[in-house]
């Protein structure tokens, strides 16, 4: 059965600047990912998997290549086609959470879906993630791991085509980790909404639909995991 | 449930929760920022208050002089005659282009006054008994007008009767023509035509010791001989006539008769000060306030953009999430109106209490019956749309700046920040200065345009202040070296006409008289193509000891023995250079009209003066030797004697103490200086205090990370203080005296635009002066510095290590 492709790359390169110094982060990337699928983006640091997400997730542009989502070209749209396509179709999670530190849990949603087209609300969202009863609370007043699940709320909320999750629980204990990831992972069954998920830790990989190798700005191997496993199931 | 599915979802705002979370935001990050938005308040207000206190004052009394001129039926025109039969009116009525005319008796008479033993001198005008004169009429504070048959009857100007505590019911002792008699106080009143009242030997009001009075025609008549005559005449155009053609028809008819020249509106004494004076207001009213809005304006640009940078990964948030550059905008946007439209709000409440009281301050000085306070709405919409317009100018460019770099770059913690080896490490003198120092020193090299930016807001601020307060030095110069060294005099003594040269060797023989100098004034109008002015030509004596000519680089300038030497205004006023030939049209005795030259140019404080040698200004007037007055030297201890021989005098006019005069005009100046330094130090304090507290709270804010690694480190409060406000001083230390040198360069183009024809503003600029306002910035600053310095005490230290670099 021929699979809907959401995202497409071409030669996609990426060079940037970091102070005085130069960045080869993408070196010509060739890529598929397919709707509802979850995808872990596996390497090591510096390998270019957050900018690999960020380019797909219109918050970065290319310096060569093409990005396709459906048919849409990202590397040809401005900043106003992107900020549309962002607003429409892409939901975020970062490693360090990025919540408006003066909302509380539901306004941090609600900043969302107050400009999406079709969201659901922010209690229903915060209920998705099991924080329903801390949703009058301050960034300040939540643990990392309830922050990432706000975070995650926030990124749902609006119904997006993609979820892209840089690092998730890079910042938090296994076991909060855990309970992160079950969060994404019943998002992406419930709402089928196509995931990506960065990550070092090869464990968390062991949840993906399909795991994509990353290595010096390379695509170094794409695997179909075979035996997928339930957050639960992950410990490390 | 899949993503391409459509959710039946609930519409977004739910009831209790109608304000969006992007305004809840905004919101809470204003109450976040109170202390940097409320100083900024301050400087916004400080600026509005300013230009709409000054500008609706300016305003109020150019509406009010209107209005009372039109109410109290201000004459076009004046004329003084010897001596002129009332016959003469029809024809003068008869003059193409005259309006109204009315003829009066007026004079001048020394008064004694009970309590007070220095000389006093007033002007009798005359009105109809019972009723208002029909030109300048009376506005009655108290009491009532002269009734006929009551010859004794008078009504007082009102600060003449202010000053003496004069009420109705009162009396006065006048010498009139030679008699004492004694006047009774009717009423007390004001007269547009005395709005100013400035004793015509004198150039500023001094209601203690001059006052007009109006008395019943038929007293006056009677008193100096003038039954069915009148010596003055005061008259209105019809609509559309020129006021040269009817003054040249008034001059040929009243000439025969001892005709001094009639006059417009715009030479009469109390109108021609006026005008001068608001034409300086109105300069001060306009340069001042804009200069502090366009800092206010800046320093807003400044802060905002620096705040706004300092959210750049909140709005990388935003922009990643689908907000559009323009709702970034517009949330910013909301922020910066809120503290803006408070500010100007505020200042413009706060300057419509200023131009109030700033305005009762004027009714002391311009003796309006009522002052109509007016705020115009255009006045109020300038300030707040210069202040809206900046703010927005600067969010607009901040949030531009700010989206300029993708979200994700945004989000990425920004790169450690590149410094340089500074100055002092290329000399090699780094072994001098500590660590922290150093650190200091390549802070400030990093980014020299933000460093020379916060010291700009600072000397803009101290240069203000200079504005400010340089009045007072320049008009202590003027008296110094005008009452010092130019005008040495003691008194001096006015006579009724021209007197022969006998009366010098009479005032020299007085008791207590130790020098007495003669001066000769012939009114006389100037004239050189179709440019004229009519003024005295004062003649004074070679060598004079007393009443010396001294110019502006106080050198002694000598009198040439023929020609005219003019003031470098009265030049320019004629046209006129050295060598020029003048026509002077005589306005007394035989009138003649002669070709005189343009012996030199004088440059003096003294606006517009014309002088000649005495001996030839008499030939000149063709009355023989003859003086005007007399400038005297005197014993103090013989003050009393002198006054009072002087006064009983009929040939005496006017008696005037330079030091009441000196004394007059510090109290009227010298009160609206006052009043404007105080508030422009107190803004200009304000703005250095909002200046300083913005950059340190920005500094800690961008640095909080840094300073708490420090204190984990082991550096103590002290020490981190240091770093932190350290480069804060040296910005405060180069900003004043670059905050003088602006300071003084403005005041010196102020001083220049507020040139009038009464004198000239020199620029002064006394050492006291650059102490205290670098003191004002000095407290300014401190105050502030400990401000923050409270803050650093409350750096988290842990928490701030918590998050990622």
């Amino acid at each position: 059965m021929k699979r809907e492709v959401v995202f497409r790359t071409r030669g996609l390169t990426k060079v940037y600047s970091m102070g005085e110094v130069q960045v080869h982060a993408l070196r010509g990337i060739d890529l598929e990912l397919y709707a509802g699928e979850l995808v872990v983006l596996l390497g090591a640091s510096g390998s270019g998997k957050s900018t690999l997400v960020n380019i797909l997730g219109g918050l970065d542009t290319a310096t060569a290549g093409e990005v396709f989502y459906r048919d849409m070209n990202l590397t040809q749209a401005g900043d106003r086609e992107l900020t549309d396509y962002r607003r429409r179709h892409v939901g975020f999670v970062f490693q360090f959470y990025n919540l408006i530190p003066s909302l509380t849990a539901l306004e941090n949603v609600a900043i969302v879906t107050e400009i999406a087209q079709n969201p659901i609300t922010p209690e229903q969202a915060l209920d998705l993630v099991d924080l329903s009863d801390r949703k009058d609370s301050f960034p300040a007043q939540l643990s990392g791991g309830q922050q990432q699940r706000v975070a995650i709320a926030r990124a749902i909320a609006k119904q997006p085509g993609v979820l892209l999750c840089d690092e998730p629980t890079g910042a938090l204990d296994s076991k909060t980790g855990v309970i992160v990831l079950e969060a994404l992972e019943r998002v992406n069954r419930e709402l089928g909404t196509t995931t990506v998920i960065i990550t070092h830790n090869a464990v968390q990989a062991e949840m993906a639909d399909r795991i994509i190798y990353l290595s010096d700005g390379r695509v170094i191997d794409v695997r179909v995991n075979e035996h997928k496993k339930s957050a639960r199931m992950l410990t490390w | 449930m899949s993503a391409s599915t459509n959710t039946k979802s609930r519409p977004v705002c739910l009831p209790g929760r109608a304000m969006r979370a992007l305004d809840r935001k905004m919101l809470r990050d204003l109450w976040g920022m109170r202390g940097q938005a409320l100083a900024i308040v301050f400087v916004i207000l400080s600026g509005v208050a300013t230009y709409v206190s000054m500008t609706s004052v300016m305003d109020s009394l150019q509406q009010t002089l209107s209005n009372y001129y039109e109410e109290y039926r201000f004459a076009d025109g004046f004329a003084t005659v010897r001596r002129a039969p009332e016959l003469l009116l029809e024809r003068i009525r008869e003059i193409p282009g005259i309006g109204t005319v009315e003829t009066r008796v007026v004079s001048r008479v020394n008064l004694k006054i009970e309590g007070f033993g220095e000389p006093v001198s007033g002007t009798l005008v005359s009105v109809p008994e019972g009723d208002q004169p029909v030109l300048n009429r009376i506005f009655i504070r108290e009491g009532r007008l002269v009734q006929p048959g009551r010859e004794n009857e008078v009504v007082l100007n009102e600060p003449f009767a202010e000053a003496h505590g004069l009420k109705p019911g009162d009396s006065i002792t006048a010498i009139m023509n030679g008699r004492y008699r004694e006047l009774s106080i009717v009423g007390i009143g004001l007269s547009p035509e005395f709005l100013m009242q400035v004793d015509p030997a004198s150039i500023f009001p001094d209601p203690m010791r001059y006052g007009v009075m109006w008395m019943g025609r038929s007293s006056l008549e009677a008193a100096y001989d003038m039954d069915g005559a009148f010596n003055d005449i005061t008259f209105t155009l019809a609509p559309g006539a020129g006021i040269d053609d009817v003054i040249d028809r008034i001059d040929q008819i009243l000439r025969p008769y001892g005709g001094q020249g009639a006059f417009g509106r715009e030479d009469q004494q109390s109108h021609f000060f006026i005008t001068e004076e608001f034409r300086q207001l109105e300069r001060t009213a306009t340069i001042l306030p804009l200069i502090f809005l366009g800092v206010a304006a800046f320093l807003l640009n400044i802060v905002i953009s620096r705040l706004i940078s300092l959210q750049r990964e909140q709005i990388a948030v935003l922009k990643a999430f689908g907000y559009r550059t323009f709702d970034v905008g517009v949330h910013y946007g909301k922020l910066v109106l809120i503290i803006v439209i408070t500010g100007a709000a505020a200042g413009t409440l706060l300057g419509f209490w200023l131009g109030v009281k700033l305005g009762d301050l004027y009714l002391r000085y311009y003796r309006f019956p009522y002052l109509e306070f007016v705020l115009e709405p255009p006045v109020m919409i300038t300030a707040a749309a210069l202040t809206i317009g900046a703010a927005l100018i600067g969010v607009a460019q901040a949030v531009r700046r700010a989206v300029k770099l993708p979200p994700a770059e945004a989000m990425r913690p920004a790169p450690p920040a590149v410094y340089r080896v500074t100055l002092v490490e290329r000399l090699g003198i780094q072994r001098f200065f500590s660590q922290p120092s150093r650190m200091i020193m390549r802070d400030l090299e990093r980014r020299p345009l933000k460093a020379l930016l916060t010291i700009l807001g600072i000397s803009s601020a101290c240069a203000i202040l200079i504005m400010g307060l340089f009045f007072s030095d320049s008009f202590d110069y003027v008296i110094r070296v005008q009452f010092g060294l130019a005008q040495r005099e003691d008194v001096t003594v006015t006579f009724t006409d021209p007197t022969s040269t006998a009366a010098i060797y009479e005032l020299k023989s007085l008791p207590g008289v130790i020098h007495a100098e003669p001066f000769r004034t012939v009114p006389a109008e100037l004239r050189h193509g179709h440019l004229s002015f009519q003024t005295g030509i004062e003649g004074i004596p070679q060598d004079p000891r007393l009443r010396r000519l001294i110019d502006i680089d106080l050198k002694p300038v000598s009198i040439p023995p023929e020609g005219l030497l003019i003031t470098e205004r009265l030049a320019r006023i004629l046209d006129v250079g050295p060598g020029d030939e003048v026509i002077v049209e005589v306005q007394e005795g035989r009138r003649y009209t002669k070709s005189v030259p343009v012996a030199g140019i004088i440059r003096q404080f003294v606006g517009v003066a014309a002088y000649m040698d005495m001996d030839a200004a008499n030939r000149l007037a063709g009355l023989g030797q003859a003086v005007s007055g007399a400038f005297l030297m005197i014993d103090r201890a013989f003050e009393r004697e002198i006054t009072d021989s002087l006064t009983e005098r009929p040939r005496v006019t006017g008696i005037a103490f330079q030091d009441r005069m000196i004394g007059a005009f510090r109290d009227t100046i010298a009160q609206t200086m006052l009043t404007y330094t105080l508030i422009l130090s107190l803004f200009a304090g304000v703005i250095t205090f909002g200046v300083v507290y913005n950059s340190a709270r920005i500094m800690l804010s961008e640095r909080d990370r840094e300073l708490a690694s420090l204190r984990v480190l082991g550096f103590t409060k002290g020490e981190v203080r240091y770093i932190l406000l350290g480069e804060l001083a040296v910005m405060i230390l180069l900003s004043i005296p670059l905050g003088l040198v602006l300071g003084a360069l403005a005041s010196a183009g102020f001083a220049r635009s507020l040139q009038t024809d009464v004198y000239q503003l020199p620029f002064i600029l006394g050492k006291g002066t650059l102490v205290q306002a670098s003191l004002i910035v000095l407290g300014a600053s401190a105050a502030s510095a400990m401000l923050v310095s409270m803050m650093l005490n409350k750096l988290d230290l842990i928490g701030v290590l918590k998050t990622r670099e």
